[in-house]
């Protein structure tokens, strides 16, 4: 550790070889950057490397949850009982609900029936924890505690009570990463549920926004309406509410409207998340756990999911108790989140109608 | 170099830099995360360039990209662009006082964002905010502390600048 620099001569000849030395690492890093971006065939070694860095992760998360169970623990006894009171209205309101939805999905049931819709699998989840959150401008990313031991996969969409929150674009044994609705770069096809206007929500890098640009002025949407995936692509199960447009304005060029959308998840709360595994395989397992969970979620959301699983929801499983709810859905969406149900259903029913075949593309692909 | 120095200070700062990057902030705060990788990085070039190079930094780098999850590269280059500026004025900065130091540091951390936001342009990512521009402020201002901290664990007492 020299505590002086030294001539200058001999500096000059360091100079020269640092300057290579920079330009070097420089080149490489250029190069690689370069191999991200472009070709994508880093990502192999990539997922290898993320199984080093996962402890990390966890030990980042670990001071979030020591902090959510102290706020836990300190719950005081009035926010207990009036968290209490609250569900409990919840739940008397979803079970009405429930009630007034077990009808419909008879009716329902009746008319694919009559429709000859095909039969689709239950709705099939992995309730996760999540792990770590990272809610960056450039980055929006949840690390959820389930990977694929757990059945998760690459393309799977997540959920949450109030509706979509992202997308799984990596999986590891025990974990999987999720990007978010909100990322920069992620984009969701949408449906306005009133009408079934086509739109894509864009993220925006903030946690209680999302985006619709380019809305031709003749479009008809306006504020407060509920955007549900569309199913379009492939990528999302139809029918998961996504956001309510919060406003509407003209663009630089006023010919077109842009959207801010609220989000209908939970994107920045919540510490469980629901990671939907589309194979329809009907485990007992699963089906106690569809029992225990769809109680937990609010009507709206365990309604949409419903709609999601069952575009064609299977006249035979109306029978059975917790599939109740999936076929109720379709005519659930308009009756919960708009008020006036009755016209609006053969709208929002006529987009879902034109999913089927674009549907069984949706539980292949994200194996990809 | 006659000292025995403690050996773990080091991995042991990189890898509390690269949980302190992860941690999950309030979003109020998030803009204002500082580069803690980057700021460790200088200490140690400052400190221990026999062993802190411009290799080390890169791999460094490397690591920041894959725990962070950016573009895989990004990090590498910025931290390498930032540990030969800092060998350059090494021995100037070694005996600057603190504040002055800080001062430093700070227009390093913002000659970061600037590399990050050209890097970010060139590429056609999504640039930062503008609220994140003054995270090189809340680096610059938490330099003192990290030098005098990790001087304390490094040398084993505090130097009493």
């Amino acid at each position: 550790m020299p505590s002086y620099a030294g001539p200058p001569t001999a500096a000059r000849t360091g100079d020269v070889a640092g300057t290579l030395k920079l330009l070097a690492y420089l080149a490489l890093a250029v190069t690689l950057i370069m191999l991200d971006h472009r070709g994508g065939w880093l990502s192999q070694v990539r997922r290898q490397a993320t199984l080093l860095v996962q402890p990390l992760w966890m030990v980042a998360g670990w001071p979030g949850q020591m902090v959510e169970r102290i706020s836990d623990d300190a719950g005081t006894l009035t926010q207990l009982t009036a968290e209490n009171r609250r569900l409990r209205n919840d739940l008397m309101l979803n079970q009405a609900r429930m009630a007034r939805l077990q009808t419909l999905a008879a009716d329902n049931a009746r008319l694919r029936g009559l429709l000859d819709a095909a039969e689709r699998g239950k709705l099939d989840v992995v309730l996760s924890p999540v792990l770590d959150i990272d809610l960056d401008p450039t980055r929006q990313r949840l690390v959820l505690d389930a990977g694929s031991r757990d059945g998760v996969q690459v393309g799977q969409s997540v959920i949450d009570a109030g509706g979509l929150l992202g997308q799984i674009i990596a999986v590891t044994p025990m974990y999987a990463n999720v990007l978010l609705l909100t990322d920069p770069s992620h984009a969701v096809p949408v449906a306005v549920a009133r009408n079934g206007v086509r739109l894509v929500v864009y993220g925006e890098g903030r946690s209680d926004l999302l985006r619709v640009p380019s809305v031709p002025l003749s479009s008809d949407i306006k504020v407060g309406d509920v955007l549900v995936t569309s199913g379009l692509g492939g990528r999302f199960a139809p029918g998961f509410p996504v956001g309510t447009i919060a406003s509407l304005r003209p663009d630089d060029s006023r010919a077109f409207l842009i959207g801010e959308v609220t989000p209908a998840a939970q994107l920045d709360r919540g510490r469980e998340v629901l990671v939907l595994l589309n194979q329809p395989s009907p485990l007992p397992g699963a089906t106690a756990f569809n029992a225990t969970t769809s109680p937990a979620m609010s009507a709206p959301s365990g309604a949409a999911i419903a709609v999601g699983q069952g575009t064609a929801a299977l006249p035979g499983a109306a029978a059975t108790t917790q599939a109740s709810p999936a076929p109720a859905t379709t005519p659930a969406k308009p009756g919960t989140q708009a008020p006036a149900s009755t016209p609006a259903k053969p709208d929002a029913q006529a987009p879902a109608a034109n999913k089927p075949p674009a549907q069984p593309a949706a539980p292949t692909e994200p194996r990809r | 170099m006659t000292r025995v120095r403690p050996q773990w200070v080091l991995p042991l700062s990189l890898v509390v830099a690269l949980i302190l990057g992860l941690l999950p902030l309030p979003p109020t705060l998030q803009p204002l995360r500082p580069y803690w990788l980057a700021l460790v990085l200088a200490y140690w070039v400052i400190e221990d360039p026999d062993h802190i190079g411009l290799g080390v930094a890169f791999l460094i780098g490397l690591a920041g990209d894959l725990v962070y999850g950016g573009l895989f590269g990004e990090q590498a280059l910025r931290l390498v662009v930032m540990a030969y500026i800092l060998q350059r004025f090494r021995a100037r900065l070694r005996f600057f006082p603190m504040s002055q130091q800080a001062l430093a540091i700070g227009g390093l951390l913002l000659n970061d964002r600037i590399v990050t936001a050209a890097i970010h342009i060139a590429v056609g990512e999504p640039t930062m905010p503008a609220s994140s521009w003054l995270a090189p402020l809340a680096g610059m201002l938490l330099w003192p502390l990290l030098f005098v901290g990790l001087d304390s664990l490094r040398l084993g007492r505090w130097r009493g600048r």
